[in-house]
């Protein structure tokens, strides 16, 4: 083992914890701010300038308030189910691609398909099996909610911590067969060649209809509305972290948005090209030619580095717009929504995209056929999608009234 | 350093097992088990096989021990009952059986010799490399492949069947209530 190597990826590994909890803080004053303009509300906006400090403050009084363990919990696994959750959520981050900065100052080591000599630092470990490992993650992820619900010894975290398993459950096969067309389509597990391969196109043009699977199966993954039964106030009081405070809490809310942040990033990664943006190659010439390869490659992972970024912003808008603008779910639509529609257009995608690759040779030109599928699809299910009445958990009183009448 | 990380690993996989055996709490069982599978996802990293690793964690901590967490805690069976085993003979053959294995597993170390070259040769270049697995999967070992598939899927078929008599029967017994409502308030 290459004792700097080592050094460097320590190096990197903390930088990108630091940054990711930084990120959280600031995603909930960003959403919080958001939240308020989207209900025509000022928001918080006293501590320091645009409330800019908000996030310390929250900080500072989480730290402070008094940590109290219920006497009735599991101990041990009350203490340590907080940092099951948040391990999963900053773990993850070790094979998204943040940009590319080739650290032998040749930038278009970036733009070469084998990923074996990119030596980018700007991401941590570049794998073969890049997106088996998100996945795998992911499906982690769900253990330090349970625990906690478990643990605490009350009912509503029990009934938070239940709900959550069997969401998580439910939505990680769409979410897995949403992938998996995408990894069919570039055919790579490795994330540096998935965005490799979207030079072309972006993935969103031959894959709409798994980029829509993903948008909803991800929401659901990361529990945030209108999919947040999981800590639906008005029932659960505040679900599985109710018997948590102090900074036990900060770590699940924390967890919660980190997650927020890392399925955006998958979504970037996988559907928006990554790191790329058209024109980023010229660029990379045009400053080799001007100032050489040392500011022709910092040049490259800048601007890829930025370009993420707004990529990633743009969909945590998108997830405070959707936060802002839809009610909660009931619980049964929930499943029906998992198991009856997301899953079996999931599996109809993974057809369609295996049928079109084998039978039209050029990759645009099935690219775009898939294009149609998708929206041909989604049509369908949209105009056949109308879901009656529940039948089995709901008694009317009309019904009780007609029973009575005819004497059962 | 692969030395150290090994016998590390695997002290953190007996010591999980064990554990998991010892425990009082069906949740804590659980959770030492998941130790024990995280610990020999790393054995596989170890071992050159990312692939592996991955699946590992997804299968077997991601979805097997969340439908087992998932399981105890709806049947809040958490605590070890004390009712009499019904099964007598089995903790002894089992500790027969273990011992069996074990020394095997021993005498398959001794002779084997660590220094010789695996039974395949040398490990080829794409090795664990999820293309070409999935490349012998669906050539060589297609047909072991489809048998899986097909025990999994008459595994699923009876479920379905399973919950549909149970079903049926109690629509009989209460002959006013629902047929499809399984779950009885």
């Amino acid at each position: 083992m290459n004792w700097l190597g080592l050094l460097i990826i320590i190096i990197q590994s903390f930088v990108i914890a630091l940054a990711v909890t930084t990120a959280f803080a600031y995603l909930t004053l960003f959403e919080r701010r958001l939240l308020a303009r989207f209900q025509n509300r000022v928001g918080p906006n006293r501590a320091g300038p645009n409330g800019f400090l908000q996030p310390v403050a929250d900080a500072v009084k989480l730290f402070f308030k008094e940590d109290i363990v219920p006497s009735a919990a599991d101990k041990a696994v009350y203490l340590l189910a907080p940092a099951i959750a948040v391990i999963p959520a900053i773990i993850i981050w070790a094979v998204i691609p943040f940009g590319c900065l080739n650290i032998d100052w040749n930038y278009q080591a970036c733009f070469a398909e084998s990923s074996s000599g990119v030596n980018n630092i700007l991401q941590i470990a570049d794998i073969n099996v890049g997106v088996l490992y998100l996945l795998a993650i992911t499906s982690i992820g769900v253990y330090g909610i349970t625990l906690a619900g478990w643990a605490s010894n009350n009912k509503y975290s029990m009934m938070g911590g239940i709900r959550s398993t069997a969401q998580l459950i439910s939505y990680e096969l769409a979410l897995g067969t949403a992938v998996l067309a995408v990894v069919m389509t570039f055919s790579t597990l490795s994330t540096h060649e998935l965005v490799y391969h979207q030079g072309v196109l972006w993935g969103i043009v031959p894959q709409f209809l798994a980029f829509v699977i993903f948008m909803i199966a991800s929401t659901a993954e990361v529990v945030r509305a209108p999919f947040d039964l999981v800590e639906a106030e008005q029932e659960l009081v505040g679900g599985y972290n109710t018997e948590y405070g102090s900074m036990k809490f900060a770590l699940f809310f924390m967890t919660e948005y980190i997650k927020l942040i890392a399925v955006s990033a998958m979504a970037v990664t996988f559907f928006f090209g990554g790191w790329r943006f058209p024109g980023l190659e010229m660029l990379g010439a045009g400053m080799e030619e001007l100032a050489g390869p040392v500011v022709a490659s910092i040049a490259v992972g800048l601007a890829s580095l930025g370009s993420f970024l707004l990529k990633l912003v743009g969909f945590l808008f998108l997830s405070v717009w959707i936060r802002a603008s839809w009610p909660r779910i009931r619980y049964d639509r929930l499943m029906d929504l998992g198991w009856k529609w997301l899953l079996p257009l999931g599996l109809i995608n993974l057809a369609a995209t295996a049928v079109a690759f084998v039978l039209i040779e050029s990759f645009v030109l099935a690219s775009f056929m898939l294009l149609a599928f998708s929206l041909l699809s989604l049509a369908i299910a949209a105009g056949i999608n109308r879901v009656p009445k529940p039948i089995d958990n709901v008694t009317y009183v009309s019904d009780v009234r007609s029973r009575a009448e005819t004497g059962q | 350093m692969d030395f150290v990380l090994f016998f590390l690993t695997a002290a953190i996989a007996l010591a999980g097992a064990i554990a998991m055996l010892v425990a009082r709490n069906a949740i804590h069982s659980a959770l030492f088990l998941l130790l024990n599978f995280g610990a020999i996802a790393v054995l596989f990293l170890l071992l050159q096989s990312p692939f592996l690793f991955t699946i590992q964690l997804s299968i077997y901590a991601g979805a097997i021990m969340v439908l087992f967490l998932f399981v105890v805690m709806l049947l809040g069976a958490e605590q070890v009952e004390a009712a009499q085993d019904k099964l007598p003979w089995q903790q002894p053959l089992a500790l027969v059986m273990g011992a069996g294995l074990l020394v095997i597993a021993v005498i398959t170390a001794v002779r084997g010799g660590s220094n010789d070259a695996p039974p395949g040769g040398e490990a080829a270049e794409a090795f664990g490399d999820p293309a070409s697995l999935g490349e012998l999967l669906f050539t060589e070992y297609l047909l072991p492949f489809q048998i899986t598939g097909i025990i999994l899927l008459v595994a699923v078929i009876g479920v379905v069947v399973l919950n549909q008599q149970r079903t049926q029967a109690q629509s009989e017994e209460t002959p006013g209530e629902r047929p499809s409502s399984s779950v009885q308030p």
